[in-house]
């Protein structure tokens, strides 16, 4: 508590500083609005429901891509940590997509998709997928082997084997991965709704800029910034908690 | 098959004329250019009988883990051929439970008892509710109903090897294989363990293959200890152990038949 407020001296002095600056005419920048109109603009979008909707939108597709490199990422990544001579296959041409943009994809998915939530998606899980992809690759090696062969001698069908040592095993780093994975989702979602799709808190914070109204795009601003942090907190405590039941079998 | 002089064995009718598990001429070897070099075993010819307690010793590194590995299915030899109940093996099998020496890696860490030893049971599609009772069962037998709810990670290493043992008997072994499964006990807990190892084989007339490099231990179970020789491993010496059953911690440990074996068996270890 005591940390807490001796960490939000800075800023409350900074924002006291803004607005009595921009009130007294020291500041006059137009990308500078005032906190009280953010504020106000804010409580705004909040009332109206503008801004859960664009959210609802965002979260949408970042999620949907998310869920769609998760589902590759882990399946593929088992496969690939399983065995050695298939790795050696696809590694070269893992490491020649994965330093590619996700964004510079924007055009041809635009080409494939039209606007709209496949499009986004897609780009979405293309960026996530790598991370998780090359951590559950490095986690299920890391399986300790005694398990692997204890899943032998109970002649194990591959998917019980996944399900029941494998990703219980993988668990730890898996989850690192798609937290990992979570905040790049977000980000990317919001950049392609920057550069071009109509929808979601992107499209919103480029058409406050377009029409010249900073107050809300700032109110935005921080309004991303709130549940950029809400989503780590809900991945960092609630989401383990039912994988964790699963994973302890009964 | 004709039965002859047939034996009821775990509800099943079993030739006797016919090993448990047979060995002809196992031979293992690494590598392809220079397979000299890189023998592990060689030319293992030996039959294990139904409801045999057979112990192997050998020096350490010397291929008995190995061995084991082979008849468990995990490791195909490179030579020569392993039966069991006359049919080839070729893979690993529910029928042939296999003990790991280090305990702490093969337990699920993340299941308690009860959901380690289930493991086995779901791996045989027995329904839920039809594993309670057996679970129960096999924590009685082991002693472990108060740790049922533990995990791994909270058990002392006796307990482990216990849950390990019960996770193995719960996958309905025809074959029990061992791999110096009470090596990094301390004394009383091995001493334990030992019994109730004998207890077992002796009640469920259960096959046991088991690989020590402590040659008491050996005498102390086997009906029968097979010597293992160094680099490449191949069998020394057979000893039949004629010591009366149920065996006893002091008694047998006393028995002069008991200090010949060991005499025995320490003079060939040495001289290899």
């Amino acid at each position: 508590m005591r940390r807490l407020l001796l960490g939000s001296i800075l800023p409350a002095l900074f924002i006291v500083f803004w607005e009595i600056s921009s009130r007294t005419g020291v500041l006059t920048l137009e990308s500078l609005s005032r906190p009280s109109d953010i504020l106000r603009a804010g409580i705004v979008g909040l009332a109206d429901g503008s801004i859960l909707v664009a959210t609802g939108q965002t979260f949408e597709t970042a999620l949907l891509g998310l869920t769609l490199a998760a589902f590759a990422g882990i399946i593929a990544g088992a496969v690939l940590g399983l065995s050695p001579v298939l790795e050696r296959v696809v590694d070269p041409t893992i490491e020649a997509l994965r330093p590619i943009p996700a964004v510079a994809f924007i055009p041809l998915a635009l080409m494939m998709f039209g606007f709209g939530v496949s499009m986004e998606a897609t780009i979405v899980a293309y960026a996530c997928v790598w991370p998780i992809l090359i951590v559950t690759i490095s986690a299920v090696k890391a399986i300790e082997p005694r398990l692997l062969e204890v899943a032998d001698v109970l002649e194990m069908t591959f998917v019980e084997r996944l399900r029941k040592i494998i990703l219980p095993a993988a668990f730890a780093r898996i989850n690192v991965s798609l937290r990992v994975a979570a905040g790049i989702a977000l980000v990317v979602a919001v950049t392609v709704e920057i550069v071009l799709n109509p929808r979601g808190l992107g499209y919103s914070l480029i058409l406050a800029q377009q029409s010249l109204r900073v107050d809300v795009m700032y109110a935005q601003l921080l309004w991303l910034c709130v549940i950029g942090y809400a989503l780590n907190v809900v991945l960092l405590n609630i989401g383990p908690a039912p994988i964790a039941v699963w994973r302890a079998g009964r | 098959m004709q039965v002859r002089a047939g034996r009821t064995v775990t509800g099943a009718t079993i030739d006797a004329a016919i090993p448990a598990v047979s060995m002809h001429q196992v031979g293992l070897s690494f590598g392809d250019s220079s397979p000299e070099r890189r023998l592990v075993l060689a030319d293992i010819t030996l039959d294990v009988r139904e409801g045999e307690f057979l112990c192997i010793v050998g020096p350490s590194g010397s291929g008995k883990t190995t061995l084991l590995r082979i008849l468990a299915g995990l490791i195909q030899p490179t030579a020569g051929e392993v039966r069991f109940r006359g049919q080839a093996v070729s893979g690993p099998s529910r029928e042939r439970a296999i003990i790991f020496q280090d305990y702490s890696k093969a337990l699920l860490p993340w299941r308690n008892v009860t959901a380690n030893i289930a493991l086995s049971l779901e791996a045989q599609s027995i329904r839920p509710a039809d594993q309670q009772p057996i679970i129960a069962a096999l924590l009685a037998k082991m002693g472990l109903e108060r740790a049922a709810s533990q995990y791994p990670g909270q058990l002392s290493g006796g307990m482990q090897q216990r849950v390990q043992i019960a996770r193995c008997l719960a996958q309905h072994p025809k074959i029990l294989l061992m791999d110096e499964p009470f090596g990094a006990l301390d004394a009383m807990t091995r001493q334990a363990l030992q019994d109730e190892i004998l207890l077992l084989s002796t009640e469920q007339h259960m096959t046991v293959i088991f690989i020590t490099h402590d040659l008491e231990e050996a005498i102390y179970l086997g009906d029968r200890v097979v010597v293992l020789g160094d680099t490449p491993a191949r069998i020394i010496e057979t000893i039949d152990v004629d010591l009366p059953r149920p065996r006893d911690q002091l008694t047998t440990r006393e028995d002069p038949r008991f200090l010949a074996h060991r005499h025995r068996l320490f003079s060939l270890l040495r001289r290899h």
